[in-house]
């Protein structure tokens, strides 16, 4: 048997075994490889930063515990820099499975600033069925959407929402976005028809549908997959999950990288051999 | 290095899970399949309990007894066409009505109701997402693309525009059907396809990307929430 047949008949378990080696590796030991803070990183980092300090802003969370490495730590930085700016966030979440991991998240990073209070700093409007009808809802009135918060509570009674009517209230919308329904609805139906600006995070596999989004201005900064996350937290000095994964994924990136590399290379091989 | 084991049962009960679900990359096996259905019945009954209780309790339920409730006031019947926030009008009966014919799908012979149903949500959906994809992906992306090709003082950003250009003239010659593909029209095509390719790559990278990140997920909690690894 040739090493070419070899290769080829490898039982894919042991690309299973090695892939699971190189991720556990280096979050064991981590060797630290350099991360650089990309253009549309910082232009997201930026339009949150160019708030004025006390803005009240729309932040979406669209995701659920499937894409929870990649979510997570981009809402955690982006709701934790807007609660250091003093901005009052109000969010709500479009998929079914997500309020529960969002107000986790939430609540993880608001116990990091003890004078801030629900209702008055943030507040949790929750889930609501209904996709692209629901973001249209909300342009005629947020509590018309949205007439219990999260917790349960009739939104018209929480102080934050007092001050809160429909877009025209927010300077700005964050969205963390998994997919179906998130940035592209978004965009579609509220930054093109109530030009409300923008800014998403979104997961790597969905990143490159909306850099052309990025690049006509209907985004203002576009976060990527983890490797967003972790810039982004360069970005704000921090050091959270996604930073700590980026090693790992450095490695199986080359690992992959390498096996198509090889793979062209026996297929070529095994052309020019006899048959 | 040291080891601080979680004492939390459910961190216990997520890693047995999930160390269930990566027995299947050895083979199919019980634990594997027992792990999938569990997650298949929790998540039904989850969004079932989620959707009746953030769904038709505030925005059905609710509305139509506060609205019901004031008719004994001294508005009388009136109040059920009074437009307050948070005390709807009678008019929600409508869609309750319509989400009801949903289910005579269950009943054979009245099933033909459900289509009606249906068609107000496929009417609503398509009028709503025709609007918004025509004023976001193709006005403002059309706006977008017209740029200019020379920045002064700025090389660099000039040679992306044109290479922005180039890309998308012939991406979209590509997909020009209306003529045979020869001479210049094929060298244009075989160019575009190039563009295309790159775009393809890329996707398949970031792919590759969101995927990794997942198994860094499990990984990060069996090896920091479960193993306490530090």
């Amino acid at each position: 048997m040739s090493w070419t047949t070899g290769l080829e008949t490898l039982d894919r378990r042991w690309l299973f075994l090695v892939m699971g080696l190189l991720v556990a590796g280096p979050l064991i030991f981590p060797a630290g490889l350099p991360l650089k803070v990309s253009p549309p990183v910082q232009a997201f980092n930026d339009a949150i930063e160019a708030l004025p300090n006390g803005s009240t802003v729309l932040m979406s969370c669209d995701y659920d515990p499937s894409a929870r490495p990649e979510m997570v730590p981009m809402n955690r930085t982006a709701f934790r820099q807007l609660l250091r700016k003093d901005c009052k966030v109000v969010v709500t979440v479009l998929w079914n499975a997500g309020p529960g991991l969002v107000e986790a998240t939430l609540n993880d990073v608001a116990r990091e600033f003890p004078n801030k209070r629900y209702g008055v700093d943030w507040v949790n409007l929750g889930y609501k069925a209904g996709d692209d009808a629901v973001m249209v809802l909300m342009g005629q009135g947020i509590k018309n959407a949205f007439p219990r918060d999260y917790r349960g509570n009739e939104t018209n009674t929480l102080p934050l929402m007092m001050g809160v009517r429909d877009y025209s209230s927010f300077p700005l919308l964050v969205n963390i976005s998994a997919g179906f329904p998130g940035t592209k609805e978004w965009v579609q139906q509220v930054n093109s028809r109530f030009h409300l600006p923008m800014v998403a995070g979104v997961t790597a596999v969905s990143a490159p549908e909306y850099y052309p989004y990025l690049q006509s201005g209907q985004l203002r900064g576009l976060l990527g997959g983890m490797a967003g996350a972790a810039e982004y937290e360069k970005a704000r000095g921090e050091k959270g999950t996604a930073t700590k994964g980026m090693d790992a994924q450095s490695l199986a990136h080359i690992f992959v990288a390498f096996c198509i590399v090889l793979g062209n290379i026996i297929q070529r091989v095994k052309k020019r051999e006899p048959a | 290095m040291s080891f601080h084991v979680s004492p939390d049962l459910s961190v216990w009960l997520g890693a047995f899970l999930t160390l269930c679900i990566f027995s299947f990359l050895y083979k199919d096996n019980p634990f594997y399949r027992f792990a999938e259905h569990l997650f298949v019945g929790v998540s039904a009954g989850y969004y079932i309990v989620l959707n009746f209780w953030t769904v038709i309790v505030p925005n059905l339920l609710e509305p139509l007894s506060h609205t019901f409730v004031n008719t004994s006031g001294p508005a009388g019947l009136q109040s059920l066409f009074l437009p307050r926030l948070g005390d709807y009008r009678i008019f929600l009966v409508v869609p309750g009505i319509l989400g009801l014919l949903l289910f005579t799908r269950l009943f054979g012979k009245i099933g033909w109701l459900s289509r009606w149903a249906l068609a107000v949500i496929i009417g609503v959906y398509a009028g709503i997402r025709t609007t918004g994809a025509a004023q976001a992906d193709f006005v403002a992306q059309v706006q977008g693309s017209l740029q200019p090709l020379w920045i002064s003082g700025d090389l660099g950003a000039s040679l992306n525009a044109m290479v922005f250009a180039v890309g998308l003239i012939t991406s979209l010659l590509y997909f020009f059907y209306s003529r045979e593909h020869k001479g210049g029209l094929a060298v244009a095509s075989k160019l575009g396809i190039f563009f295309l390719m790159v775009s393809f790559g890329a996707g398949y990278g970031y792919t590759v990307m969101s995927r990794i990140s997942l198994l860094i997920g499990r990984f990060q909690f069996l090896l920091e929430d479960w193993l306490g690894l530090r």
